[in-house]
């Protein structure tokens, strides 16, 4: 089988890819490794996209400038970013939205709890999976041929040049040449013996968060053909989510909220980290590191019954409690060691004014490490503990590409036919950090480039 | 029984609390976040602001096959089952909603009876024969007759329906709820537009085709279908008392004209309202009530469709029986009002009334 572009990857990237390759007059396939109801990868989690606008737009309030947007960007990678892609990514994202709607995309406000987005980031109407659904349907309408379950297992690369991929669907084995690869097949998180390599085996108590099919086949092909490699693979983005969590695929809904409003110990008892440091949509992105570094990557949030109704409701009710001794006993804690650890805790709490919306003045005094903000006594029952992993989103590594989405190999050069979108080449935009909705807005762009440049190269080779 | 279901539904509500990514589709989301705990009353209420328009289910990553399991229009419509049965009067005839196919197929088949025996018995002279000019038709069955037996049965319904509402109120009204002003002339406003049947604006899904109005359409000609039949009815009844003018009327008269567009959109309405049932994913549906989704929707398109029949064929030898074929499925969906699909216009449009009181 041959065709002009050939899509490995079923996501935001895969299909902005192909419908753009599709609109320019190229023939395309795409290849989803899922089962068709667990089409789309990550994206199926997601909800949103940074948006750059310079007024207000149907959903977006205010307006989110490229300055910014690109200080935003800047501060959370640290300066790992190459910055004529960011500033790319930047400025296509204040186009990309009627394109999206043309598509089938629909938007919604933010959401209730999300507020504080509603002004940088446009949500889908019924996230992401919505949002592919949408997709899906153009695709079809527009001719595009979609199979499932359809796993990558070799790629024909030679001196740069995408020739054919092998791929394997059910019990049929198949050769599909084409004139161009756009990869948009997601990380490697979902890879536990990769994760354990990379992390040692400390990764067998990660769980992951987003879809079980990102198992990285299409990267590391990519990558022992001579592919630059962007980030290392130590690096992922991880929160602490509920330790009651499915392995794969649990979503947003296995997060845990409470942190800043109560104490962490690990399974010492210990608290290990300032739960107040600063407001919990900019701290959580940290704890699924320090949960990590924990003794059996395992820790637990303990909040009193003060907390109740000031957080987004957990998908697992917390291990409720009349007494410490009996929340350490649901948790599997030391009883005395528990209760010193909170008895240390109240007696540091200093007089102060609690609000929980700003960064109020109620913190501890003498303690190591100090609680800074919404520091309270952990005094009246009932208690609750959620017990804590962590959750990995994505992989950082990813392969190189310049501004048309062509991937660059190791000798400095372009590759002839090969180009990459998403969670793959992410990396070059976000070299570590995380700012809410950027994944998306870099899949949607690199994917609309991808899928010209592919169709470009395909009517050159002609 | 329904412990496990109201514990399951709490389930399914409880991660839709924690994800929160379709709260732009319809009303039952915003109204579930404002809690964090779900009794029995509130699952009761928003079972009853869900339209089971799907376009949740299709855009939801914990759908099946995922691990999660969630359904939210299946999990909500047995829940509303439940909650019919619950609030219904007299509280033996709760057991009429898991029974449709034989209550209808009975009732039904009850009054053709008495309506053909009796026509039969009454006019044993001229029930086959054709009967024209004014009063032709109470020459089968004499005025008075008709007034009473389908003004005691549409009272009875009424009473037993607005029992059975004061009951859901009671359960989902908290004592501190206080009215914001314009809140129930807004919920009507929803419930006479479908609001929230839009699916956030752009439609149901009905397959796996893009969103369309289809069912929002259908349901309109069948509401409001209805309520011209309501209204032609009305009419006459003002035309007999008041005016002293007795049917059959002419074709251009307001309860004809009336009785013509209401019976037509009660033809159409349910055809495509059934269809839709059919092709829509089974999985949004409790395979336990399709006949209580088509069963009354079934009785309204008899209605309109022997309704229609009798019109054009009034002045023909069969209109005794067309008379007494469209009086039967009548009396029977009167008879049949608070018992049947019909309440779930009277309980959304409670719990349309309070979520727009903010609750």
């Amino acid at each position: 089988m041959r065709c002009d572009v050939l899509v490995l990857g079923g996501g935001n990237a895969a299909l902005c890819a192909a419908l753009t390759a599709r609109e320019a007059g190229a023939s395309v396939l795409l290849l989803e490794c899922a089962p068709i109801e667990f089409r789309g990868g990550n994206s199926r989690h997601t909800r949103n996209l940074r948006c750059m606008h310079d007024t207000p737009e149907d959903v977006l309030i205010e307006s989110y400038g490229e300055d910014e947007y690109w200080d935003d960007l800047w501060r959370v990678t640290g300066g790992l970013t190459n910055e004529s892609l960011a500033r790319l990514t930047i400025s296509e994202s204040a186009r990309v939205r009627p394109w999206m709607r043309r598509h089938g995309a629909r938007f919604q406000p933010a959401l209730g709890g999300t507020l504080h987005l509603g002004r940088t980031n446009a949500f889908f109407l019924g996230g992401g999976k919505a949002l592919l659904n949408a997709y899906y349907r153009s695709a079809r309408m527009l001719g595009v041929e979609v199979r499932y379950d359809s796993e990558v297992v070799a790629l024909e690369i030679a001196h740069g040049r995408f020739i054919a991929a092998i791929v394997r669907q059910g019990e049929r084995t198949e050769r599909i040449e084409a004139s161009a690869l756009v990869a948009a097949a997601g990380g490697f998180e979902s890879n536990l013996e990769w994760l354990r390599d990379a992390w040692g085996p400390a990764a067998d108590n990660f769980i992951v968060r987003g879809t079980p099919y990102n198992r990285g086949a299409v990267l590391r092909a990519l990558l022992d053909s001579g592919a630059e490699q962007v980030g290392d693979p130590t690096q992922c983005h991880a929160v602490a989510i509920d330790a009651r969590a499915p392995k794969f695929d649990g979503g947003i809904v296995t997060r845990v909220d409470c942190v800043s409003l109560g104490i962490v110990v690990n399974r010492a008892s210990q608290r290990f980290y300032d739960e107040g440091e600063d407001f919990w949509p900019k701290r959580y992105a940290i704890w699924g590191r320090l949960v990590a570094q924990q003794p059996d990557q395992i820790a637990y949030s303990i909040i009193d019954s003060k907390a109740i109704g000031r957080f987004m409701p957990p998908v697992f009710p917390g291990e409720r409690a009349a007494t410490l001794s009996e929340l350490a006993d649901k948790l599997s804690l030391d009883r005395a060691a528990l209760q010193a650890t909170i008895d240390q805790f109240n007696a540091s709490v200093q007089p102060g004014t609690f609000d929980h919306a700003v960064l109020d003045d109620c913190a501890t005094a003498g303690i190591t490490p100090p609680k800074t903000h919404w520091a309270q006594r952990i005094e009246k029952p009932p208690y609750f503990g959620f017990p804590l992993r962590p959750g990995i989103t994505f992989t950082y590594l990813g392969v190189r590409v310049d501004t048309d989405a062509r991937i660059v190999m190791n000798d400095g050069d372009r590759s002839a036919n090969m180009l990459a979108a998403g969670e793959i080449m992410a990396g070059n935009v976000l070299g570590q950090g995380y700012v809410a909705g950027i994944g998306m807005t870099i899949g949607t762009v690199f994917g609309r480039i991808a899928g010209a440049s592919s169709a470009r190269l395909a009517q050159s080779m002609q | 029984m329904s412990a496990l279901l109201y514990q399951e539904a709490a389930r399914v509500i409880g991660i839709c609390n924690s994800c929160r990514y379709c709260e732009g589709y319809c009303a039952m989301f915003p109204a579930m976040e404002r809690r964090i705990d779900f009794a029995r009353e509130d699952l009761d209420y928003l079972a009853n602001l869900c339209h089971q328009c799907g376009a949740c289910y299709a855009a939801c990553q914990y759908a099946p096959p995922h691990q999660f399991a969630v359904n939210v229009p299946r999990v909500l419509a047995q829940v509303r089952l439940v909650s019919y049965e619950s609030y219904a009067w007299p509280r033996f005839f709760a057991a009429a909603f898991r029974r449709q196919p034989a209550l209808i197929a009975l009732t039904l088949a009850a009054s053709l009876t008495f309506f053909f025996a009796l026509g039969i018995a009454w006019r044993s002279d001229g029930f086959f024969l054709a009967h024209v000019g004014e009063g032709s038709f109470y020459a089968i069955f004499p005025h008075n007759f008709l007034v009473t037996l389908f003004g005691l049965s549409f009272v009875f319904a009424c009473v037993a329906l607005a029992i059975g509402a004061w009951r859901f109120w009671r359960e989902i009204e908290r004592p501190d709820e206080r009215v914001a002003s314009g809140a129930t002339l807004a919920a009507l406003k929803d419930a006479a537009a479908l609001t929230y049947l839009e699916g956030g604006g752009e439609g149901c899904p009905e397959s796996s085709t893009a969103p369309t109005q289809a069912r929002r359409v259908f349901h309109h000609l069948t509401f409001y279908g209805f309520m011209f039949c309501l209204a032609s009815t009305s009419v006459a009844s003002i035309y007999h008392y008041a005016l002293g003018r007795i049917a059959p009327y002419a074709w251009s008269s307001v309860p004809v004209l009336l009785g013509v567009i209401g019976g037509v959109g009660l033809v159409i309405g349910p055809i495509g309202l059934l269809w839709l049932r059919k092709v829509k994913p089974a999985a949004l549906y409790d395979p336990a009530q399709s006949s209580l989704d088509v069963g009354f929707t079934s009785l309204l398109l008899m209605t309109g469709l022997t309704g229609l029949l009798l019109l054009g064929a009034r002045a023909s030898a069969w209109m005794p029986s067309l008379l007494a074929l469209h009086l039967g499925p009548v009396l029977a969906l009167f008879l049949l009002l608070p018992y049947g699909k019909f309440v779930h216009g009277i309980y959304r449009t409670l719990a349309l009334v309070k979520y727009r009181r903010g609750y």
